[in-house]
């Protein structure tokens, strides 16, 4: 199962088919997420209507920690397995990881000044989040270095799985050492401590920004598929002798 | 052995390797990455007059006094030790008795002089009305009163 479609061209004809669905669950659940968190929700009790920041906030770095992963996982199986549909998911991947976790910082940064004072400290959870900033930048970098995209894909892809240890740093940051950020207000032992009202809209912007993920991820499989075959094209006339 | 079970298992060793490098220098770096020492801390390492650190922990009930020239006096806790601080300038919105902050500044002859204090919020969300019933009905158990 797991082999038959890392064929790009048959992945392709399945991406056909899911993409409509997936762009009208990103539209339904966004625009769900979006009037939960601006109208139908209420102010928090400390920080009144600055709260609402925290429904970008928070799935931006949801998504941030979870599009490296998938961006590690799929290096992973480009590296052990060469399925090229891993290599193409790895490299679609990145950018999209890269602008979540930008926006994770940008919005906090604006939380954080009325909140705590200041727009930006150096405790462990803040920076473990700059250093993954700078690996997704890294990682389109390197993998954009080579003339052969080959060498390209491997040396990105060993770079992608040794920034992977950030992903459990950036987690348990907050728990492992004393830091300004809060700690986790969802995922943690003995269940969420936000009320069911606030955790709604959070819950359902998470869908959102996972499915718009997915959406995003299927055209630049596509694109970068077409870039593919347009290499490969350029490549047959070079050695054919500009003939054609 | 195949090829592709060889590289399965080097990048497996290979993880694993980095993981536990990653452990053991990030405990070894420990005491540079915590924010801020608490008062219990500060008073059993007996640091001394002038160094620059943060100090975190509880802003204590009723110890918040306000003079002329913007100078807030107040004691941070962390329920076991206190240790009294003094600032001037402007407090962050969060700031009130009972919630965490974090003063960076030095200690001079007993007493911590901050130049920047910030508000730790804590990990809890709800709407006002509900604080407001937990809290007549005693089963509040945040820090701020």
């Amino acid at each position: 199962m797991f082999h038959r479609f890392a064929n790009p061209t048959r992945f392709l004809k399945l991406a056909d088919v899911i993409q409509p669905w997936i762009a009208g669950a990103t539209l339904v659940l966004l625009g769900a997420g979006l009037y939960f968190g601006l109208f139908a929700s209420p102010p928090d009790y400390q920080q009144g209507e600055t709260v609402r920041l925290m429904y970008i906030h928070v799935p931006s770095a949801w998504m941030a920690m979870f599009c490296y992963s998938a961006l590690a996982g799929s290096c992973a199986v480009a590296l052990i397995w060469k399925h090229p549909l891993a290599d193409l998911a790895a490299r679609a991947t990145a950018p999209i990881g890269a602008a979540f976790t930008f926006l994770a910082l940008v919005t906090g940064s604006l939380w954080g000044k009325p909140m705590w004072g200041t727009w930006w400290v150096w405790d462990a959870r803040l920076t473990s989040m700059l250093v993954l900033l700078f690996l997704y930048l890294g990682y389109i970098a390197l993998n954009n270095a080579f003339d052969d995209p080959q060498r390209g894909s491997k040396s990105s892809a060993i770079l992608a799985l040794v920034g992977f240890v950030n992903v459990p740093i950036i987690k348990f940051s907050v728990d492992w050492w004393n830091t300004l950020h809060q700690p986790a207000s969802v995922v943690k032992m003995g269940g969420p401590s936000i009320h069911a009202d606030i955790l709604l809209p959070l819950l359902l912007m998470a869908a959102a920004f996972t499915t718009y993920y997915l959406w995003v991820l299927l055209i630049r499989i596509r694109t970068e598929v077409a870039l593919g075959k347009i290499r490969a094209r350029q490549m047959q006339k070079a050695q054919t002798g500009y003939k054609g | 052995m195949k090829r592709k079970h060889k590289r399965l298992t080097f990048v497996f060793i290979a993880m694993l390797l980095l993981g536990a490098a990653s452990a053991l220098m990030l405990s070894a770096f420990e005491e540079n990455i915590v924010f801020f020492y608490s008062p219990t801390d500060v008073k059993e390492k007996k640091l001394t007059d002038g160094k620059r650190i943060r100090l975190g922990g509880l802003v204590e009930e009723g110890s918040v006094k306000k003079s002329d020239g913007a100078i807030v006096m107040f004691r941070i806790t962390d329920l076991t030790t206190a240790l009294a601080v003094s600032y001037k300038g402007i407090l962050p919105d969060l700031f009130r008795e009972g919630q965490g902050v974090i003063a960076e500044g030095k200690l001079q002859g007993g007493v911590f002089k901050a130049d920047e204090v910030l508000a730790k919020h804590d990990e809890t969300y709800m709407p006002p009305e509900i604080a407001e019933a937990l809290k007549k009905s005693g089963q509040w158990k945040g820090k701020e009163k």
